[in-house]
């Protein structure tokens, strides 16, 4: 068969798993807890485009508005602790759910449009619901949602003396969703996914209900992204609207993963650990003067990308792969072209 | 009984009629070609059947059930698919992934689908190319796909749109060799060509199309011969050829 259940880029995973696992064993990141938080950030953003690349990068539909299924997820979280004083978790799964039930309800109009006036749409969708929570009482209005101290510990999901416990989270929900990702890669509904994406007509005439197919990844996408928002909020301790439900969170999902490389599996995780690690260390090194210098950087490098190399970081490796293997590529008859 | 039953199908657009009451059958188990100048509203009629357009008027019957107006995976599911004129490859998916997609029709199970996909990719002679790219193929490659992704999705009736178009005539024969094995598999096949070397040779049954009506409807020997057929499209020329290589076989 063609694909093995474990071939050597799994092998290669694994083994970079196992080092993240026993990262916070390493000295230079537990002694440093600031360290420590720009890992876990690169886990979270990591695993939030990666959500992102399921109906963006694979199924194609560029969408603007993921910092809205992201928002539900933390406030979920949010809500059933401060304003129910429980623990975050019925709260996360019934953001989870909802976010993906809203996802299949705003996007099923916006998939009527097809390419640059889906994700315009999208756009729409983010302003829209930032206004709503903004000045809506129930959820924190524009004052937000303030962590109250309660017990540390994995049921509350709230940790104050050190970060292990957050970047094991973290750590776990960058394994369940590149997982699932990797899952969809190899079989049926990813195949789908990508025909989609390259041809909807195509699709179509094979058999392929192309609107099912990106409404359940979209679904899908949603939901995971909610998953991340309440770990976001679990960590930062708060929720507000800018914060969590904004252009400029949305943004991050689809530049992220465009930097890295979209619809590829890896991609996502290149592109935060360029992004983050600048994002965190301008603003810890200039202060409040820093703030945006992360962006102006991040902004040049997407228009050199675009540019240079539209496939993202994965497209450079690839090139640079390429260039260095040339020789032995042509001895195995690369040029093998049975074309008449 | 017949597989595909076009019952009077008209199709406008605004005021141009491209289909005016058009009528034939297809049985299960025949070749039957669609033939017709340029404009005669060939693709059009493909288009309906396959659910891409919604005719104006007329129905359209596989296997008994009525599919006028259902949607084109609808149709695809029943088992009526169909090749695009103007290639329509997959670009960024391997030529093997192409036709991989087309083969999960009908089975969720991926050792099924690969299996499938791969004597199909066997079949069509695409083996050489499996791992490239479908969008750098030419364009007699770009055409075989077309072929073996629609072939992979195991259809009853099988539709195809030109396939033999700028081709070689070795690649012509290699063509009609593979659809003569189809029929065989028990595919009933609906062909749209303008290569008269590929389609008359190898037809149960051939529809002639002139400006959107059904001028004839018979077999390849009476087509040859039919007065209006020859004005319209076929030629004087090409009649007198194919009725001397009728004459040479019966001889030979």
């Amino acid at each position: 068969m063609r694909r093995k259940a474990l071939d050597k880029k799994d092998v290669i995973w694994l083994g970079f798993v196992a080092l993240l696992a026993l990262l916070p064993l390493a000295p230079v990141v537990a002694a440093n807890s600031f360290h420590m938080h720009v890992v876990i950030l690169i886990l979270l953003f990591a695993s939030m485009s990666q959500a992102w690349n399921i109906i963006g990068g694979y199924c194609g539909q560029v969408s603007f508005g993921h910092s809205v299924f992201f928002g539900i997820g933390a406030y979920g979280a949010g809500m059933a602790v401060v304003t129910y004083g429980g623990a975050p978790w019925p709260g996360i799964l019934i953001g989870v759910l909802l976010a993906a039930a809203i996802a299949v309800v705003i996007s099923y109009p916006c998939f009527k449009l097809s390419g640059h006036y889906f994700a315009i749409a999208t756009f729409a969708i983010v302003e829209i619901f930032n206004r709503s929570f903004m000045v809506w009482d129930w959820v924190g209005g524009a004052m937000g949602l303030d962590y109250p101290l309660v017990k540390e510990g994995l049921k509350n999901l709230m940790w104050y003396d050190t970060k292990t416990g957050y970047y094991y989270c973290a750590l776990i929900l960058f394994l369940l969703i590149f997982s699932v990702v990797r899952w969809l890669e190899g079989h049926r509904f990813g195949y789908y996914m990508r025909a989609v994406r390259e041809g909807q007509e195509t699709a179509e005439s094979l058999g392929v209900n192309s609107t099912a197919v990106k409404l359940a990844a979209m679904a899908l996408s949603a939901a995971l992204s909610a998953l991340c928002g309440a770990f976001f909020a679990q960590y930062n301790l708060r929720v507000d609207t800018p914060m969590v439900m904004s252009l400029d969170m949305s943004m991050k999902f689809v530049l992220i993963t465009i930097l890295g490389g979209s619809g590829t599996l890896v991609g996502p995780l290149l592109g935060a650990a360029v992004l983050i690690p600048l994002q965190e260390y301008t603003r810890a090194f200039w202060g409040g003067l820093g703030g945006g210098v992360d962006l102006i950087i991040f902004g040049l490098l997407i228009i050199l990308m675009v540019v240079k190399q539209p496939a993202g970081m994965i497209g450079i490796i690839g090139d640079m792969h390429r260039r260095f293997f040339k020789h032995k590529g042509i001895a195995k008859g690369d040029s093998a072209d049975g074309s008449p | 009984m017949a597989l595909l039953d076009v019952r009077d199908v008209t199709m406008k657009f605004g005021e141009l009629v491209a289909n005016d009451r058009v009528s034939f059958t297809v049985e299960s188990g025949a070749i039957v070609g669609l033939i017709g100048p340029n404009g005669a509203g060939k693709t059009t009629l493909f288009n309906c059947i396959t659910g891409f357009l919604k005719p104006t008027n007329g129905s359209i019957h596989f296997d008994g059930a009525n599919v006028t107006g259902l949607t084109t995976y609808q149709i695809a599911r029943l088992g009526a698919v169909r090749t695009f004129q103007v290639v329509r490859p997959l670009k960024e998916m391997t030529v093997f992934d192409n036709v991989l997609v087309g083969a999960f029709l009908k089975t969720s199970d991926n050792r099924e689908a690969f299996a499938r996909a791969a004597e199909c990719i066997r079949l069509c002679s695409l083996e050489p190319l499996q791992e490239k790219p479908a969008g750098e193929l030419s364009i007699g490659g770009k055409k075989r796909l077309e072929l073996a992704r629609a072939l992979a999705t195991r259809p009853r009736l099988l539709m195809l749109d030109e396939v033999m178009a700028g081709l070689t005539s070795t690649e012509v024969k290699a063509s009609v060799e593979v659809i003569l094995r189809l029929r065989e598999s028990g595919i009933t096949l609906m062909i749209v060509e303008h290569v008269m070397e590929g389609i008359m040779p190898i037809a149960d049954k051939i529809v002639v199309l002139d400006g959107g009506v059904k001028i004839a409807e018979d077999t390849p020997g009476r087509i040859a011969n039919d007065e209006r057929v020859i004005e319209a499209y076929l030629g004087a020329k090409y009649a007198q050829r194919y009725k001397q290589r009728k004459e040479g076989e019966a001889l030979g």
